[in-house]
């Protein structure tokens, strides 16, 4: 009786989440859906038709297209190698007992809450400038001459902003999980002989599998999205050859005002972003239990 | 007053019926102990007690009164929980006034009771502190002093004593004996430790699979078990249980000797074994006989000064007097 | 003996680390350093010691009236988290404490809705703030970022409030406690640190989200990641003025982060990782 009291009192307390949520997710996505059958331009709004798979074919048959592809993929695939290989030792280092530990746990994460646009300038400007960044400094001092790096190197360039900003996260997280190592556990490998680099390969590892894949599936969501750090920095170029998916499809919706071309490559991105979806889902939920 | 009766109470989760149908009686003053293995529905029997659960049939009585659907709150019971539960927030004089405050006693009065409570439990000196601050001991007795203030009818126990360590707990059990004798109030323990419930309980209800298997003084449960389930599981070290021929000799399936009744010899005797290992307590020395042919040890209590040691042949000769028997079913034959 | 050299040890790895870690804070460090510089030294080449000039501050301010994006940013970042806060509370609650077998499906789907990425959405959103007369307002980008952090808020209040004892709230129960009592003097001060350090992590969240603040804004409501982003191009080439926006776009955030280093693992993990 009382129990059947909770049980509708908690619907109701449940129900504006799940149904903004619902809204967030079923009306802007039916949207994209609809546009990406539609000739639709919005500097010719009154000429819109049906196109039928027109926009995905338009947008299969670009060149651009799997350049773009193919950008997300080295951009993803880069960020993460630096990323968790970094992480992995920089948390260790942290990890080893050190002076001022704090200090140091700060310095490093700071990156992290530095928002995307600022990062893209300070290294843009700053540090990879070919006239005035430090790189440049560094270059000169050693008698070379300096890079102009988004010109010469533009998506590397990027992988290299990106895996500054996400090293700190990876970093703090796989401290976490490092510290949550049984202490003992090693003591007992010592005792059997083991030698650091069996230790880290059959007890440091497998330990932190767990947080490592965590790192790659949620920094995979996030890094497919990236858009600020190339806006501001290449704005794409030169020519596609910084341009990501994310970067592709905001220039056809909002350079070229092309909104049919735009939802299809949406939808693209949406099928994508699944992929890697299920498999967080999965070890997410993995630990609901 | 705090008597409370069960009459057919059952509780089921969806189609597992975890407690059938069951009946007890528990009289007011009384200290009764729920014991049984994990699993064996114990703590949910306290909690349908408790009004923390729904019974699924039948109906409770506190008091004569039908206390089947009130609240817990409006049950006059009170609780410690294995966990204490205490609120972290507060200070422990917070925690110990709070059933007072929600019952809206008057604000003497429930300094009067605290101090009380905190004197007889030793709580004093820790009033301001938080439960964070406080030993695992204190928090007990934190909880039990939340309890006391509600003066309730009854008190329930949930393995109160379970995340104390040994002798810690040994303390505890005899201060919650004190406790009972002097506020001759009832009690109601749950616990998995038969020393527990040996030493502490007026009456003990021994439960398995969500059944009641006896109801009884320790002293019945020690000398006349109902069924062999009961025979194993009162009483330390374990009672030994033959079956097979050594049993059909007294015409029973199943028979037991507890290891107080089995007499060693080096000499001679009934049965013939081989000592494994054994342990000298100062006051007794517990013996596993192996090789006997009738089960893979039998366990033998003897007199401190026994100088057996490993591998020493023995002879054993149970008291025919306090034998065990047990049918097929596995209840007594007498 | 041994412990000589463990001390040895420590040194080297405490070398070690700093190093690292300098290297890695390097860019803010001199992002901080070239602010503090007129123009003329910040082009002037590698230089650590600045002259302690604060004219870049007041020119960010004076010529592109920084307070303006600085307050759009406060608002939107507070207003959205407590909008979240708002429907979240009530939903994580009712999750945590009385779950029924769907409870881990709907969880689950929240975070899907998570998974989405922006860019497909763009076209609708877009669409949708034109037609509506959103563009450009801070009211706009509040309900956005509002939708967009709302799994992560529901998520980590969720974990923070599975582990407050059941056992705890059925004592209160005994002792008398009805559902109000029960959530005036138990649940709620048990649950305000874990609503604050989410509270915290959505906050820092949504300063810098640097997409939608971007997209569906021009310059009356763009808080800073938007302003910022602007200076992409042409004012580009004052660094010091750019260092200067820069240092005090990230400070507050900067701060605020480094508090919240434990909740950050826990809200961004969705609780997978603690």
């Amino acid at each position: 009786m009382a129990t059947r009291q909770t049980a509708s009192l908690a619907r109701l307390m449940r129900a504006p989440a799940i149904i903004l949520l619902l809204i967030w997710m079923l009306i802007p996505l039916g949207m994209t859906l609809y546009y990406s059958f539609l000739n639709y331009n919005l500097l010719n709004p009154a000429n819109t038709s049906w196109a039928g798979w027109f926009n995905y074919q338009y947008f299969y048959t670009d060149p651009a297209f799997f350049e773009a592809i193919w950008n997300t993929i080295v951009l993803v695939m880069g960020v993460l190698l630096i990323t968790v290989c970094g992480g992995i030792a920089i948390a260790m280092l942290i990890d080893k007992p050190i002076f001022g530990q704090g200090i140091v746990r700060i310095l490093v994460i700071s990156p992290f809450f530095v928002m995307p646009p600022v990062a893209a300038l300070i290294w843009k400007n700053m540090i990879m400038h070919p006239s005035y960044g430090v790189f440049a400094d560094i270059a000169k001092f050693f008698g070379a001459s300096p890079v102009d790096w988004f010109a010469t190197y533009p998506l590397l360039s990027i992988i290299i902003i990106v895996a500054w900003q996400w090293l700190p996260f990876a970093t703090l997280i796989l401290l976490t999980s490092l510290q949550s190592l049984d202490g003992e556990q090693m003591e007992a490998a010592e005792m059997d002989g083991a030698p650091a680099i069996s230790r880290f390969i059959y007890l440091t590892l497998p330990h932190m599998a767990r947080a490592i894949t965590v790192v790659v599936l949620i920094q995979t969501i996030f890094l497919l999205g990236i858009y600020a750090e190339i806006l501001v920095t290449t704005n794409g170029g030169p020519g596609y050859a910084s341009t990501n998916l994310t970067f592709l499809i905001y220039r056809a919706a909002r350079l070229n005002f092309d909104i049919g071309g735009a939802a299809a490559g949406g939808i693209i991105a949406v099928i994508l972003a699944n992929f890697v979806a299920i498999f967080l889902m999965r070890a997410v939920g993995k630990n609901l239990d | 007053m705090g008597r409370i009766t069960l009459e057919g109470v059952a509780k089921r989760f969806g189609d597992v019926e975890v407690i059938p149908p069951l009946n007890l009686d528990i009289e007011d003053g009384e200290f009764v102990v729920f014991v049984g293995p994990s699993g064996c529905g114990k703590s949910t029997l306290l909690r349908l007690i408790a009004g923390l659960e729904d019974v699924s049939d039948g109906r409770i009585l506190i008091d004569g009164k039908d206390a089947t659907d009130e609240s817990p709150a409006k049950r006059g019971l009170a609780m410690v929980f294995q966990s204490y539960a205490l609120y972290p927030h507060m200070s422990v004089r917070k925690n110990i006034a709070f059933p007072m405050k929600m019952a809206k006693v008057p604000l003497d009065e429930q300094n009067r009771r605290i101090d009380a409570a905190a004197k007889a439990l030793n709580l004093t000196d820790y009033l301001e502190r938080r439960p964070g601050q406080l030993s695992g001991g204190q928090r007990q007795r934190v909880a039990i002093g939340r309890a006391i203030v509600r003066e309730p009818s009854a008190f329930l126990f949930d393995e109160p004593l379970s995340n104390l360590d040994a002798a810690l707990r040994v303390g505890m059990r005899l201060e919650i004996s004190e406790l009972h004798n002097r506020l001759e109030t009832t009690m109601i323990y749950v616990t998995h430790d038969q020393v527990e419930a040996m030493t502490m309980a007026d009456k003990i209800v021994v439960l398995h699979a969500g059944r009641i298997e006896q109801v009884g003084s320790p002293l019945e449960l020690y000398l006349r078990p109902k069924n062999a389930f009961v025979a194993g599981f009162i009483g330390s070290p374990k009672m030994n249980l033959f079956s097979g021929e050594t049993a059909a000799e007294y015409g029973a399936a199943t028979i037991g000797v507890r290891p107080e009744h089995i007499g060693v010899s080096t000499e001679g005797g009934k049965w013939k074994g081989r000592v494994g290992v054994s342990e000298h307590l100062g006051s007794d020395t517990f013996l596993y006989v192996e090789d006997t042919g009738l089960a893979e040890t039998i366990t033998v209590r003897s007199d401190g000064e026994v100088r057996l040691r490993h591998g020493d042949t023995v002879w054993l000769t149970p008291n025919e007097d306090k034998i065990h028997k047990f049918d097929q079913g596995g209840d007594r034959i007498d | 003996m041994a412990r000589a050299i463990s001390r040895n040890s420590k040194i080297g790895w405490t070398v070690a680390a700093w190093l690292v870690a300098l290297i890695i804070f390097f860019p803010i460090l001199y992002t901080i350093i070239t602010s503090l510089k007129t123009e003329q030294e910040a082009i002037a080449g590698f230089d650590l010691i600045p002259s302690f000039s604060f004219s870049s501050y007041e020119t960010v301010q004076n010529q592109n009236n920084y307070f303006r994006p600085f307050m759009n940013s406060v608002v939107i970042a507070v207003g959205s988290t407590l909008l979240a806060l708002i429907v979240a509370i009530p939903a994580a609650w009712a999750m945590a404490f009385s779950p029924t077998k769907r409870t881990k499906d709907i969880l689950m789907w929240m975070l899907s809705t998570k998974m989405m990425p922006a860019v497909a959405v763009l076209v609708p959103i877009y669409l949708i703030f034109l037609r509506t007369g959103l563009m450009d307002t801070r009211t706009g980008l509040v309900i956005i970022l509002m939708l967009m952090n709302l799994p992560i808020v529901i998520w980590m209040l969720y974990t923070y409030f599975r582990e407050i004892p059941g056992e705890i709230l059925e004592a209160a129960r005994m002792d008398g406690a009805t559902l109000r009592d029960e959530i005036l003097y138990i649940l709620t001060p048990m649950a305000v640190p874990g609503i604050a350090s989410t509270m915290l992590l959505n906050i820092i969240l949504a300063w810098n989200e640097a997409f939608w603040t971007i997209q569906l804004t021009t310059t009356n409501a763009a808080p800073l990641s938007a302003f910022i982003a602007s200076f992409s191009s042409p004012q580009g080439l004052f660094w010091a003025k750019l260092s200067a926006a820069s240092t005090m776009a990230i400070a507050p955030i900067l701060i605020l982060g480094w508090f919240s280093q434990k909740q950050l693992v826990r809200g961004l993990t969705f609780g997978a990782v603690k």
